[in-house]
């Protein structure tokens, strides 16, 4: 499905370029974006609501040395654009720099989606929503509430600048989740489940939300009998899927330009040292299929790219968007995101994980004396200066002389990112990316996918209460 | 231009029979000056418009929301949640709020002093803000961030049911991120401040604890795991009780959610603990006239003396109880109404910090937490969140620690607060809080 005319008008996108220079700017870029959502809530065994959502709108961007001017308007006439240019181009001081700017490409883009989410009825979706509570609360007599959330959303960005940049990308991400909350002796406990991807409705032909449901209704159910966690440092195995997140937060984060640049990491200066187990190996890859933190172009217009940011242990590069990769004179990795029109972009992940190991993932659970099992991670948060990270489990077991046995209620487990990423002992061959994910920076949330093959840390600070 | 509460009213005016239509719409601006290396780096300003209208027919809801007042936008939401609203199955509780004779406080909020402020004044005082903390200590190397932003909005609501408000405000705030380098190891800072008026902003005190947050942590050393008491600093205490007050709103109580759903009445915390909400207090940044369905904003107890008095609603939660609105409804106008706190207040013990410290003799005193969102589930209670902060000993200030865990539940937290400092103050975010000292936490290291 091709779009037979850009987002913007092409002359009107040349004005606007022209009018952001006139004061002197040395660079400049407009991003235009028309973002539609939809989502539906089934709570307490009924459909609670049915929301749209709409948003249209054009951040503008001038740059003139080092100091960044933008300004946002959802006023996309002539004048509304104008406006906004002139307020970006403040930050230049004087001097006319008005020239023609030619436009490559042609800012059309074609959706990635095969069945548009909008084109598919509020019934079939109510239908769903039905299948997915019944399944979850069939599951279990304990099961005593489940949210279904069903949400679907198409994102339509055109970027130009000055340099004679003209790309669009047209993405499509379809979503469904499950909270079980069950109710037993020792009070309530929760389970759930999500699915996501950059796809359209087509999502439910490949994955069966019945299975989803009767997945995160066991998760709740298993933790009625959970034990309290263990206070202290001891052996975690993070099940494959389970823990990418882990890396996002141990590493990822330490990983971005702006921070590195700006001394705000624990990685800075530190390219072509050994940084992690020789065995690990970490990728961030925006191209990855159809995965939720995969675009064809980043929000700057550069497509993304398969970037190697761990080889074999051996910090090989950082991520970088248009303004870092400028005043290191190299090229952008892709990795320049925001989270809307409203906001300027910064160096963000995409699809971050570790790749494949050698062992048997049965064997690294009973080569494991005692120690934690971690089944699910909840999301995490990381101080990238000092790289200390924490991140929750939200499924996890102990693991006693190499097995499996009681499950363990919530809690985080907390770590320093380049000890950990030294620490990790082993790692499995059955690589799986894990749940979607919204990664929050600087006030800016991005879709963002994380996977792992199974693998152990030496030792994490695990934050429960046992003794 | 038209005026908002003009449009809303307009647009309720579109109610079919048997509709109730309630309208928010909202124009905002907003500027954030940024200084890097004693310039300015970035210089960012927009303009937002949004609307949201909620419509009911027999008790089925749809919403629909827009970034937009252009006219072919609103007649087009209008549609949409009229489209929405056919696939919700009925409630006979769901429904617009209806006016309940409370008084709004009339609180003056406009202040127009953040509106007389120039580009360049904004600029230098960010550029400021980063020179007085490389000043402050030779340890602090750099700044990682530092920021000035501003804000000016309206807000109009209005139903079918008589309900008609409309506010205007703004206010302010700085933040900045200083890093201090000791050796190898490197620490960073934060610290904030937000206001109505620009003078308002507590300049001094910002760099003043931003620059001991980042050279205070430097030689932080992972501890022993241990059971203590933690005493949490007011910004701390706000997250931890801004949690508490979550489980007590009526939408996670009627939904089978809070594990408090069965306590009305009960000795749920210390008898020292009384918490509650306060918009009508002028000097919280939470202060409002009214609520997020136009009711009169009001003082609201929660917990007194310990004992949890009572459930915060909004009018749908309130008529599934069969009680009525607290006023405690929050949203904006790209979301249905919630429940929540506008202004989460704790009263105070005496003395100042010190004080508390001395009283606790030891234990840790928690400057920051992460991981709330991943390590704390409102549901079940459980609580575990990463710390950092110092050791407690002799009833004094000692060394830094990081890289550590404090866990228990939130239920069992509650009961054991063995003490509140006299150190209140109302944060950025709205939350009037002091420190309070919790016993038999465990606190995960080595």
């Amino acid at each position: 499905m091709k779009a037979v005319s850009p987002l913007l008008d092409t002359n009107l996108v040349q004005d606007t370029l022209s009018e952001a220079m006139s004061n002197g700017g040395e660079w400049a870029e407009i991003f235009v974006e028309d973002r539609q959502s939809a989502s539906a809530d089934f709570d307490e065994g009924r459909v609670e609501a049915m929301m749209s959502s709409r948003d249209l709108g054009a951040g503008i961007r001038v740059t003139v040395g080092d100091i960044t001017g933008f300004a946002h308007t959802s006023d996309l006439t002539t004048n509304g654009l104008f406006e906004a240019a002139q307020a970006a181009a403040s930050v230049a001081k004087g001097g006319s720099q008005l020239k023609p700017i030619a436009l490559g490409g042609n800012g059309l883009a074609e959706s990635n989606a095969r069945i548009l989410p909008e084109s598919v009825s509020k019934t079939r979706k109510v239908e769903l929503l039905e299948q997915t509570n019944a399944a979850a609360r069939a599951e279990n007599a304990a099961i005593s509430q489940v949210n279904v959330r069903y949400s679907e959303g198409r994102r339509r960005i055109l970027v130009a600048n000055t340099e004679g940049l003209f790309n669009a990308d047209d993405q499509t991400r379809t979503l469904l989740s499950v909270n079980c909350v069950a109710s037993g002796d020792q009070g309530l406990q929760t389970g759930r489940e999500t699915v996501g991807y950059t796809v359209g409705f087509e999502l439910f032909e490949e994955h069966d939300v019945e299975a989803m449901a009767r997945r995160a209704a066991g998760r709740a159910i298993t933790k009625l009998g959970a034990r309290p966690a263990p206070s202290g440092q001891l052996p975690v195995v993070i099940e494959r899927g389970g823990g990418g997140v882990l890396f996002h937060e141990a590493c990822g984060h330490g990983l971005e330009a702006d921070l590195v640049n700006k001394g705000a990491s624990v990685f800075r200066d530190r390219v072509g040292e050994l940084v992690a187990a020789p065995s690990v190996t970490l990728v961030d890859d925006g191209t990855m299929g159809v995965e939720w933190g995969s675009v064809a172009i980043d929000d700057e217009g550069c497509p993304t790219q398969r970037n190697v940011l761990i080889e074999d242990g051996i910090l090989t590069d950082y991520m970088w968007d248009h303004l870092r990769s400028r005043s290191a004179g190299r090229p952008a990795s892709g990795n320049g995101r925001r989270q809307s029109y409203q906001h300027l972009p910064m160096v963000r992940m995409t699809n971050t994980f570790v790749t494949n190991g050698e062992a048997e993932p049965q064997d690294i659970i009973s080569d494991t004396k005692n120690g934690v099992y971690v089944a699910q991670l909840g999301g995490g948060q990381v101080n990238t200066a000092t790289g200390d990270f924490v991140f929750g489990m939200t499924e996890a077991y102990l693991i006693e002389n190499g097995e499996i046995t009681v499950p363990l209620r919530e809690g985080n487990l907390i770590g320093n990112g380049p000890e950990v990423l030294q620490n990790i002992e082993v790692i499995g061959n059955d690589f799986a990316m894990g749940s979607p994910g919204t990664c929050g920076k600087d006030g800016q949330g991005v879709p963002v996918g994380d996977g792992q093959p199974t693998l152990r840390v030496a030792a994490l600070t695990i934050g429960g209460t046992a003794s | 231009m038209v005026e908002l509460p003009d449009l809303a009213d307009e647009l309720v005016s579109l109610a079919r029979e048997n509709e109730q239509i309630e309208v928010c719409v909202s124009r905002n601006r907003s500027t954030t000056v940024k200084a890097y290396s004693g310039e300015v780096e970035s210089v960012r300003s927009g303009k937002s418009e949004a609307v949201g209208i909620r419509i009911i027919v027999n008790g089925q809801e749809g919403f629909a929301t827009a970034g937009s007042l252009d006219r072919r936008v609103l007649s087009q939401v209008v549609e949409d949640a009229r489209g929405n609203l056919q696939f919700a199955e009925s409630d006979p509780h769901q429904g617009v709020a209806s006016p309940d004779g409370v008084e709004s406080p009339n609180l003056d909020l406009v202040d127009p002093a953040v509106l007389q402020m120039s580009e360049e004044q904004k600029a230098s005082l960010a550029i400021e803000l980063e020179r007085r903390c490389l000043s402050a200590d030779p340890r602090v190397s750099s700044v990682r961030s530092a920021a000035w932003s501003d804000g000016w909005g309206e807000f109009a609501l209005a139903s079918t049911t008589g309900i008609s408000v409309y506010s205007e405000g703004g206010s302010c705030s700085v933040g900045v991120q200083p890093l201090a380098v000791e050796g190898n190891e490197t620490q960073i800072g934060y610290a904030g401040d937000a206001a109505r008026r620009p003078d308002s902003l507590d300049i001094d005190r910002v760099v003043e604890e931003a620059v001991e947050g980042a050279t205070g942590m430097l030689g932080a050393k992972k501890p022993l795991s241990e059971r203590l008491t933690v005493v949490l600093e007011p910004g701390v205490a706000a997250a931890f009780l801004g949690t508490i007050a979550g489980a007590l709103t009526g939408d996670r109580v009627v939904k089978g959610r809070s594990p408090f759903a069965e306590r009305l009445g009960e000795q749920v915390g210390a008898s020292m603990l009384t918490l509650f909400d306060d918009p009508t207090n002028i000097d919280s940044l939470g202060a409002d006239n009214h609520d997020g369905e136009g009711l009169a904003a009001r003082k609201n107890m929660i917990i007194e003396k310990g004992v949890l008095s009572q459930f915060l609603h909004n009018s749908y939660t309130g008529r599934r109880v069969g009680a009525s609105s607290t006023g405690s409804a929050v949203r904006g106008p790209r979301s249905t109404p919630s429940v929540g706190v506008h202004a989460l207040c704790l009263d105070p013990g005496t003395g100042d910090r010190d004080t508390l410290f001395q009283e606790v003799r030891s234990g840790i005193f928690v400057r920051g937490v992460n991981g709330l969102h991943s390590g704390v589930n409102p549901v079940s209670g459980d609580f575990s969140v990463g710390a950092y902060g110092h050791k407690i000993r002799d009833g004094a200030l000692a060394e830094p620690f990081s890289e550590a865990t404090i866990a228990s539940t939130l239920q069992r937290m509650l009961l054991d607060v063995v003490a509140i400092g006299g150190d209140f103050e109302f944060l950025p975010g709205g939350s009037g809080m002091a420190s309070i000292a919790i016993e038999d936490v465990a606190l995960s290291g080595m």
